[in-house]
């Protein structure tokens, strides 16, 4: 035995360094979903049905990744749902109103929508109290400005058609276009959904900010002792979720004309359940971009594969909230024998 | 610990006893298997190939109205021989997700309610370029033939809505509050828009939650207790007139409860007197007309309605016709 005694500095084998991977167990179930409906449902295969797929993983993914760094961060966001629906409320309703470029709108959306994230962060800090009780408080007033503000200017529950406004040619293009490749018809939100995933891991594994979001949620008070900023990483994590639901408004409004006031409700769990079954911890400290990632295409997997299959949509709530213990349990399951093997 | 396994063995004994000797001889669901029975003799009356129709509705989960609306499609399913799919959503991306998988799946036909016509809008046109044929129902007699479907099938809520106004001036009503439990479904907006046109009093509309009931309830409770010059509460589903009943009884207002739909309570709560009427658009008639429809189109190139939506209401019902209707709201065709 050499005199190399600190574990830290020793070199794993690749095979524990995999099973010390958080998106481990999500990746196993998908692989499981993914076959099952393989056998299970005849045009599940077709390039034109995974393009479907994707396209639904990605409307969850986008969401999903900036949560699970704000998990990763030791909080939660229940307003991220909502937030989604304020934030295509605003730019449509801006543009329509002031009857200006459709990108004053989209423009003055982020800004709006940046500062209800920043809000979230900095009542946080401040307050010091659950993130669960803040965002609950901004989720509830969300959903009542959506539909109050809404009525109030457009007398109707859901907003007037931009269509033909100047600058919505370009701005559905970058948000809700359609790329034809090898014959098969791709949304633009898939993009999106991948660029998120790199630029966040980016994040979370290259970047000083990346060792303090997983500091914060590790332990919130040794990171403080150590000279972190929690409260401006915490800010911007919750700036972040902003950030990907400014993505996903846009991409409602230009996809759809028109953004309906009540909608979104509800949304914020399915973010989260994405993230927990790609292995992030609902206590912080320990999950991956990736892993939402994974967890939104298993999401998206399996809400569209229940239809290919022929099933009763009716059940669909009941297998995701299978799938949901069922990666729970596995990632615990294989933590505990990473740990155990060191 | 031994003896609270006792005590859970006389219980689930008890239980199993009582459910073994105490059988009910009337209703029950011994009642229902019999029923369904009778219904089910039919099979597939036409010897065309096995064609997979999609139904796809923004209903939320578990609404009665559309449980009608698809057992009108399934016994036409049957009698056609069609694989009859139903799916829904009551987030307007969700329903227009499912309908892109329709097409994914590549099936003969797709019947689509467009309560939201903007978001349909792209998924509708990729079926028709897909060519499969489109036909709508419910909701969206408007957009139908723009979006290129066959017809329309439902009922025109403007001209639902200008009934229920005629037959409130009649009943000498005048003042009206229309409760919408489904935010932002344009076709809600339209039948209260409806009522508003006709009536001589005053509308106003009042939005509850629909998928949470005792909510609902205690919305419609403070608007009747807050105010006391209300005298006709319109509901816009038929298990809201229910809620409303309840509603108007513990506020203490005597305004008369219509609703615009039809169940086995509305039916028999129009015999009794606790409603004042109700406007069907005949569900049943809306799912098996559509999916009829869909083979006929498949079979011969059949269009029914002339490029107009074929209309399935509004028919007004009142005391008198209620008991007629009210054997067929229980076998849930009405």
């Amino acid at each position: 035995m050499s005199a190399i005694t600190d574990e830290r500095i020793l070199h794993a084998s690749p095979l524990r360094k995999l099973l010390g991977r958080p998106e481990l167990g999500s990746v196993v179930g998908a692989i499981a979903v993914f076959l099952f409906f393989a056998v299970a449902a005849d045009s599940f295969l077709k390039a034109s049905s995974l393009s479907t797929v994707l396209y639904a993983s990605s409307t969850i993914g986008i969401m999903a990744v900036p949560v699970a760094l704000l998990m990763i961060g030791g909080e939660f966001d229940l307003s991220a749902g909502v937030l989604v629906t304020s934030s295509a409320l605003v730019s449509s309703m801006f543009s329509y109103q002031m009857t200006a470029n459709v990108w004053a709108g989209v423009g003055v959306s982020l800004l709006v929508t940046l500062a209800i994230g920043a809000f979230n962060g900095f009542m946080l800090t401040r307050t010091k109290l659950p993130s669960f009780i803040i965002t609950l408080g901004t989720f509830l007033m969300l959903t009542g400005m959506n539909l109050g503000f809404t009525k109030l200017i457009s007398d109707t529950v859901s907003t007037k058609t931009i269509a033909d406004m100047e600058g919505f040619p370009t701005a559905h293009d970058v948000f809700a276009s359609t790329l034809t490749v090898g014959g098969v018809d791709f949304k633009i939100t898939i993009l999106w959904w991948f660029a998120l995933i790199a630029l966040a891991s980016w994040i979370l594994l290259r970047t000083r900010a990346g060792n303090w979001i997983f500091a914060v949620g590790g332990n919130q008070d040794a990171a403080r002792a150590v000279g972190v900023p929690v409260a401006r990483t915490k800010i911007g994590l919750y700036m972040g979720v902003a950030f990907g639901a400014w993505i996903s408004g846009q991409h409602l409004l230009f996809s759809y004309d028109v953004v309906q006031s009540g909608e979104g409700v509800g949304n914020e769990l399915i973010y989260i359940i994405a993230a927990v079954i790609g292995g992030c911890l609902i206590t912080g400290g320990y999950g991956s971009a990736v892993g939402s990632a994974v967890g939104a295409f298993i999401f998206g997997m399996t809400s569209k594969g229940i239809v290919f299959a022929e099933w009763n949509p009716d059940w669909f709530k009941f297998f995701l909230g299978a799938m949901l213990l069922l990666a729970t349990l596995l990632n615990a399951w294989v933590r505990k024998r990473a740990e155990a093997t060191k | 610990m031994a003896r609270f396994r006792t005590w859970v063995g006389i219980a689930v004994a008890g239980v199993l006893c009582a459910s073994l000797a105490g059988c009910s001889s009337t209703g029950g669901k011994r009642a229902e298997d019999a029923r369904k029975a009778a219904a089910a003799q039919g099979k597939a009356a036409v010897n065309t190939p096995r064609w997979t129709f999609a139904m796809i509705t923004h209903s939320g989960d578990g609404d009665t109205f559309w449980d009608i609306v698809q057992s009108g499609a399934e016994q036409a399913a049957v009698k056609d021989n069609i694989n009859f799919l139903y799916s829904h959503d009551d987030e307007a991306q969700q329903q227009a997700q499912l309908v892109d998988a329709a097409v994914d799946k590549g099936v003969d036909g797709i019947i689509v309610t467009l309560a939201k016509p903007d978001a349909m809008k792209a998924a509708v046109a990729r079926a028709v370029k897909a060519g499969i044929p489109v036909i709508t129902v419910n909701s969206g007699s408007a957009e139908s033939k723009e979006f290129g479907a066959l017809t329309h099938i439902g009922q025109d809520e403007t001209i639902a809505g200008q009934a229920v106004g005629e037959e409130l001036n009649e009943r000498g009503k005048k003042k009206a509050v229309c409760v919408l439990h489904e935010q932002g479904n344009v076709g809600h907006e339209q039948r209260c828009a409806g009522v508003q046109e006709t009536f001589d009093g005053t509308v106003q509309n009042l939005y509850v939650t629909g998928t949470n009931m005792p909510d609902a309830q205690s919305a419609l409770e403070a608007k009747l207790q807050s105010d006391t010059a209300v005298d006709a509460v319109v509901t816009l589903g038929a298990p809201y007139a229910d809620t409303a009943v309840k509603a108007r009884e513990s506020a203490g207002s005597d305004a008369e409860i219509d609703t615009f739909d039809l169940n086995a309570k509305v039916a028999a709560a129009l015999k009794g007197g606790t409603l004042g009427f109700a406007v069907d658009q005949q569900p049943y008639l809306q799912g098996y007309q559509a999916v009829d429809l869909l083979w006929l189109y498949k079979y011969n190139a059949d269009v029914l309605g002339g490029g107009k939506p074929v209309l399935t209401g509004p028919q007004i019902i009142t005391k008198d016709q209620a008991g007629a209707l009210a054997e067929y709201t229980e076998r849930g065709t009405r």
